[in-house]
């Protein structure tokens, strides 16, 4: 099978001091690849870099074995989406902002499928119009994360997605995701801290020293 | 005309810079050098284009009152890039938008016959054209640069989400055309009521009577509204795209 994320020689190197240095990866369709490593080693680093939010200073990264710089930087986003630590959200309701994956395609919203999104990271439908200053922490992550799975990506980079929920959102979310994984057969690449994500992954990497080690197991 | 400022009235009014110069002194603010310099600025700008109005104005030429419009509209483009912070290709932008809103408005005051194409009335509706723009895209990009500062993340969100720069800046772009609108709608809203404006008071002051200068008010009113929201939209349309690379990219 051929790789979905390749990345050869990548280095991140904006200063004088590196970022990241010689990360070589392959990462194969339906992977769960967990990225472990110290704070500020260049683990969020290296997800903005395969969601070109930043681009390598050197080296090449390779979606569906063409060159991620081949590709319009939008179209690529729609298909290597990138989820924040913290969502924030737009605008003033809910609706605000799980229509916005339809109005940057120039769809009318679907309801329909809003609400199945909704529901299957429990969350109440009514809750479309609700004014997000009235969400939850947990509930705002989980909005965040339906504009990610709307149009269900290729793959799904996931920034410490589950950091600081509570454990009964923490579990909903990480079953989302698993059925997301599993079901749809979306590549998970996932910065994590969190035990039940790391023991969930296919592939462990660490982060340090500036570039990625394959984690003693 | 009843307008008797002598030079020696002038020289006399020296004392009121003094004032200013003497606050500034008290209060430690250290505007000295500033005010001089503004006021040296000030003196020897409107003495050259006194005298140069005055040449405009008696050969009444359509190219040398072309040639002043364009010399207003650089100038107004030169001062609005120095609101403009770090955005690239500032110069250019304040010029296409400056030029544009300045253009069409005068145009339009044309072609309805509200001012004739002479330079005694050209030049100085240029002028405030051109200055009322400057102000509007200065503040329009002030809002942009502060909200590209404090907005990154929520505009990276929607980068990430796979919109373009349009759709991921639509929020911000309309807040900074809407700042750079904002104090010529509020003043339209107190005119006559609070301040009496330029053009008025010195019709009013040059013996018109004021039923008769509230009507050149009143278009010079719907005149900057029309002005600064051509500039502000030009402006901004074109600046946003300054904030990203090529690859869609936050710079």
């Amino acid at each position: 099978m051929s790789a979905i994320i390749q990345l050869n020689e990548v280095a991140y190197q904006p200063a004088a001091t590196p970022i990241l240095a010689h990360v070589n990866l392959t990462v194969q369709p339906a992977d769960w690849l967990t990225i472990v490593g110290p704070s500020g080693s260049g683990k969020s680093t290296l997800l903005r870099l395969i969601a070109t939010l930043i681009s390598p200073t050197s080296g090449t990264i390779m979606f569906r074995e063409r060159n991620q710089q081949d590709y319009d930087p939008v179209d690529y986003r729609r298909q290597v989406s990138y989820c924040f630590q913290q969502a924030q959200l737009f605008g003033d309701t809910v609706r605000d902002n799980i229509s916005f994956p339809f109005t940057i395609r120039r769809q009318d919203f679907d309801e329909q499928l809003a609400n199945h999104w909704l529901e299957r990271f429990q969350l109440p439908t009514s809750m479309m119009d609700k004014p997000i200053s009235e969400l939850s922490g947990g509930e705002k992550q989980r909005v965040g994360l339906i504009r990610n799975v709307l149009f269900t990506p290729a793959v799904m980079l996931l920034d410490e997605v589950t950091t600081g929920l509570d454990t009964e959102t923490k579990d909903i979310v990480h079953h989302e995701l698993l059925r997301l994984n599993h079901d749809d057969g979306v590549t998970m690449i996932a910065v994590t801290h969190d035990e039940t994500e790391i023991a969930a992954a296919d592939h462990v990497l660490t982060v340090d020293h500036h570039t990625l080690e394959v984690k003693p197991s | 005309m009843n307008l008797i400022v002598t030079p020696t009235a002038l020289v006399l009014a020296v004392a009121l810079v003094l004032i200013a110069l003497g606050v500034s002194l008290k209060q430690h603010l250290g505007l000295e050098r500033d005010l001089v310099i503004g006021v040296v600025r000030a003196v020897i700008q409107l003495t050259v284009v006194g005298y140069v109005l005055t040449y405009v104005i008696k050969i009444n030429r359509a190219p040398l009152t072309i040639l002043m419009v364009a010399i207003i509209v650089v100038n107004a483009a030169l001062n609005a890039r120095k609101r403009a912070g770090t955005l690239p290709h500032a110069f250019a932008i304040s010029l296409a938008a400056i030029g544009a809103a300045t253009t069409i408005t005068l145009v339009i005051l044309i072609a309805t016959h509200a001012i004739k194409f002479i330079p005694s009335q050209v030049v100085p509706f240029t002028g405030m054209i051109a200055s009322n723009a400057m102000v509007a895209i200065g503040l329009a990009y002030r809002s942009m640069n502060a909200s590209f500062h404090d907005l990154r993340q929520p505009i990276l969100e929607r980068l990430a989400l796979g919109a373009d720069a349009k759709q991921a800046t639509a929020g911000l772009v309309r807040r900074a055309v809407k700042t750079g609108m904002s104090p010529t709608v509020d003043s339209a809203k107190t005119v006559g009521l609070v301040s009496l404006p330029g053009m008025m008071s010195g019709l009013i002051f040059a013996g018109v009577d004021p039923s008769k200068a509230i009507m050149y008010q009143i278009l010079v009113t719907f005149m900057m509204l029309a002005t600064t929201s051509l500039s502000s939209v030009i402006a901004c349309s074109l600046a946003y795209r300054g904030f990203f690379n090529e690859r869609l990219q936050l710079q």
